[in-house]
C-alpha cells in the first residue's frame, strides 16, 4: 500500500530518535512491579531499539504483560499497583517526579489483547477519540484527514471508508482490532505497545495484524507481547524471554536478536521453552 | 448387569426429582404471575368504566354533582415528579459516578451505607422530613415540598443504579481511553459515562416509577387540591392523594373514581417500566 509523504512528516518526531547516537528508544533499568504486596516482576533491564519490533515471550504468569503495562504507565491504573525502577523514553525517565502519565501515554500508544472500540462511538469518532476528547481535531474535515491517514496505516481504510459513521462495534473482531491500532496511531505516538494483539482473532485476521506490525515498524518502535513463539519469530527482530522464578516472580531470562535467541539460546531455560521442553 | 440396572435406577430417580422440581418452581412462578394478573385485571375491570374524556380533562366535582375527573391530579403528579427528577438526578448520578470511580476508603463506604439505609427508610418518614424542612418554616403546603420528598426517595435508587452501571463498563474500555493519553476527566465524562448511559437512564426511569405511586410523603407536603394549580409553591392535586381521598369517602360514585385513578396510575407506571426495558434493549442491540 502506498504511503503518502505527510505520513512521514507526521511521525518525524519518532524518526529523529533513531538518528541519535544511543540507538535506544526506550530503556528499562531495574524495573520491578507490584500488585499490592505481591511482586509481579523483579529487576528487569533491557533496551528497546527504535523502529524495531521487539517480542516479549514467556509462559502465562511470567509478567510479560505487566512489563508492557509499565512502559506507558497504565500499570499504575490498577488498584494497588506500583512500580520501582527507571524507564527512559529518549533519555527521559517517565517515572520521574512531575512527569504526567497522560503525556507519557500520548507518546507511547497501546493496543490491547481484546479489541476495545468505544461502544457509543462511530468508527470515525473512535479513530480520532484521542484527539477529539481533549479538544483537538474538531471539524469534520480534520477528523476525516486523520482518519484516512491512520486507517490507511492500519490497513482498514478500504474496508470502512464508506461506513465511517457506523458504530465501531459493527465491525468484525479483526477489523475492530485494526480500528484500535488506527486509534492508537492517531495521537502520533513514537512507541506502540501491543498486548497479544492477535490472540482473540482468527488466523486470517492474525496474518493481517502481523503484516501490519512489519509495516508499522518502518516508523514506530513496536513492542509486542505474544504467547505464540512462531509469531515472535515471524514478526520481531528482537526477543525477550521472561520466566517466573520459583517464588512466582517474573524475571527477564534472555534478551537478544530474535534469530539468535531462537537458534542459539544462551540460557538452558530459554532452550527448554522454545523447544517445548518447558517445565 | 446389576450395575446397569443400578445406573438405570439412579437415572430414573434423577428424572423424577428433576420433574418434581420443575413442577414446583413452575407452580410458584405461576401463582406469583396469577396474583399480579388478578390485581391488574381487577383494577382494569373496576376502573375502566370511569375512564373517558371527562375523567381525563375535568377537575373533581363537589359531592353530589356527578362526573368530574382527575385532570388536575394527573398534571400535578407530572409537575411534582418532574421537579423531583431535576432535584435528584444531578446529585444522584454524580454521587454514583464518584462511588464507582473514586469510591474506595471509609468516606465512600459510609456514603454507600447511608444510601442503602436511606433506601429502607419508610416513605412517610421522608414525608415528615420534607414537612419539617419545607412546609413548617413557611407555614404553607407546596408541591415543591412533595417533590423534595420524592427526590430523597429517588436518590438511593439513582445512586446505586448509576454506580452499578458505571462499574459494569468493562475495564478494557476505561484503560483503552487512558492508554490514548486521555486525562481521567475525559475518560470518565466522554467514554465511560456514555457507555453506561442506557443503564443510568433505566435506573432513572425505574426511580420515577417508584415515586409516582407514592402517597404517604404527599399527605403533609403537596397536600392535594380540588382545583387547577400550576404554581409549585402552592398545594397541588396529586393522583395518589386523589385516589386515597376518593377511596376513603363514603360515596359509591367516588369509589368508582378512585378505581379509575388507580387504573391510570398503574398504566403510567407500567409504561415507565416498559420504557426502562426499551432503554436497556436499545443498548444491547447496538
Amino acid at each position: 500500500m502506498p504511503i503518502s509523504a505527510d505520513v512521514f512528516t507526521a511521525t518525524a518526531r519518532g524518526k529523529r530518535s533513531g538518528e541519535g547516537p544511543s540507538k535506544v528508544q526506550l530503556s528499562v533499568r531495574s524495573l520491578s512491579a507490584h500488585y499490592g504486596k505481591r511482586l509481579a516482576i523483579r529487576n528487569v533491564s533491557l533496551d528497546f531499539k527504535p523502529r524495531t519490533v521487539t517480542a516479549l515471550i514467556g509462559p502465562s504468569g511470567c509478567g510479560k504483560t505487566t512489563l508492557l503495562r509499565c512502559l506507558n504507565r497504565i500499570h499504575e491504573v490498577t488498584r494497588g499497583a506500583s512500580v520501582s525502577g527507571v524507564v527512559e523514553l529518549e533519555g527521559q525517565d517517565i517515572y520521574a517526579p512531575g512527569v504526567d502519565p497522560v503525556a507519557v501515554r500520548r507518546r507511547v500508544g497501546m493496543v490491547f489483547q481484546r479489541p476495545n472500540p468505544f461502544p457509543t462511538m462511530s468508527i470515525l469518532d473512535n479513530v480520532v477519540a484521542g484527539l477529539r476528547l481533549v479538544g483537538e481535531c474538531r471539524s469534520r474535515g480534520e477528523k476525516l484527514e486523520v482518519a484516512e491517514r491512520t486507517l490507511r496505516l492500519a490497513a482498514l481504510w478500504d474496508e470502512v471508508k464508506d461506513k465511517l459513521d457506523r458504530s465501531g462495534l459493527s465491525l468484525s473482531g479483526g477489523q475492530q482490532q485494526r480500528l484500535c491500532i488506527a486509534r492508537a496511531l492517531a495521537t502520533e505516538p513514537e512507541v506502540l505497545l501491543m498486548d497479544e494483539p492477535a490472540s482473540a482473532l482468527d488466523p486470517i485476521s492474525t496474518a493481517k495484524i502481523e503484516d501490519l506490525m512489519s509495516t508499522l515498524a518502518e516508523r514506530y518502535t513496536i513492542i509486542v507481547v505474544t504467547h505464540n513463539m512462531q509469531q515472535a519469530a515471524r514478526v520481531s527482530q528482537e526477543t525477550a524471554f521472561m520466566l517466573a522464578g520459583e517464588d512466582g516472580v517474573g524475571e527477564l531470562v534472555e534478551f537478544g536478536p530474535t534469530t539468535e535467541l531462537f537458534t542459539r539460546p544462551k540460557d538452558r531455560r530459554t532452550e527448554d521453552y522454545i523447544t517445548g521442553r518447558f517445565g | 448387569m446389576a450395575d446397569v440396572i443400578a445406573v438405570r435406577r439412579t437415572m430414573q430417580m434423577r428424572r423424577v426429582r428433576s420433574g418434581v422440581s420443575v413442577f414446583l418452581t413452575a407452580l410458584c412462578a405461576g401463582s406469583a404471575a396469577a396474583a399480579l394478573l388478578l390485581i391488574l385485571g381487577y383494577v382494569v375491570h373496576a376502573g375502566i368504566a370511569s375512564i373517558g374524556l371527562p375523567f381525563l380533562t375535568q377537575v373533581p366535582h363537589p359531592v353530589g354533582i356527578p362526573g368530574g375527573g382527575v385532570a388536575n391530579a394527573i398534571v400535578g403528579t407530572g409537575i411534582t415528579v418532574a421537579i423531583s427528577v431535576v432535584m435528584a438526578t444531578p446529585l444522584g448520578v454524580l454521587t454514583g459516578v464518584y462511588l464507582a470511580i473514586y469510591g474506595r476508603g471509609a468516606a465512600a463506604s459510609s456514603i454507600r451505607f447511608l444510601s442503602d439505609v436511606l433506601a429502607g427508610v419508610p416513605s412517610i418518614a421522608i414525608g415528615l422530613f420534607a414537612y419539617v424542612v419545607l412546609v413548617a418554616p413557611f407555614k404553607h403546603f407546596s408541591a415543591i415540598s412533595g417533590a423534595f420528598a420524592f427526590a430523597v426517595l429517588m436518590l438511593p435508587v439513582i445512586i446505586r443504579t448509576t454506580e452499578e452501571a458505571i462499574r459494569s463498563v468493562p475495564i478494557a474500555i476505561r484503560e483503552g481511553a487512558l492508554a490514548l493519553g486521555l486525562p481521567i476527566y475525559a475518560t470518565t465524562l466522554r467514554v465511560v459515562i456514555p457507555a453506561a448511559r442506557a443503564a443510568i437512564i433505566t435506573g432513572l426511569l425505574l426511580s420515577i416509577a417508584r415515586v409516582t405511586g407514592e402517597t404517604a410523603p404527599l399527605l403533609f407536603t403537596a397536600f392535594g387540591s380540588q382545583f387547577w394549580e400550576f404554581n409549585p409553591a402552592n398545594p397541588m392535586a396529586q393522583l395518589p392523594l386523589q385516589i386515597f381521598n376518593y377511596a376513603i369517602s363514603p360515596y359509591p360514585e367516588w369509589h368508582q373514581q378512585a378505581w379509575g385513578g388507580a387504573l391510570i396510575l398503574i398504566v403510567v407506571v407500567l409504561f415507565l417500566n416498559i420504557l426502562a426495558r426499551a432503554a436497556l434493549r436499545s443498548r444491547a442491540s447496538r
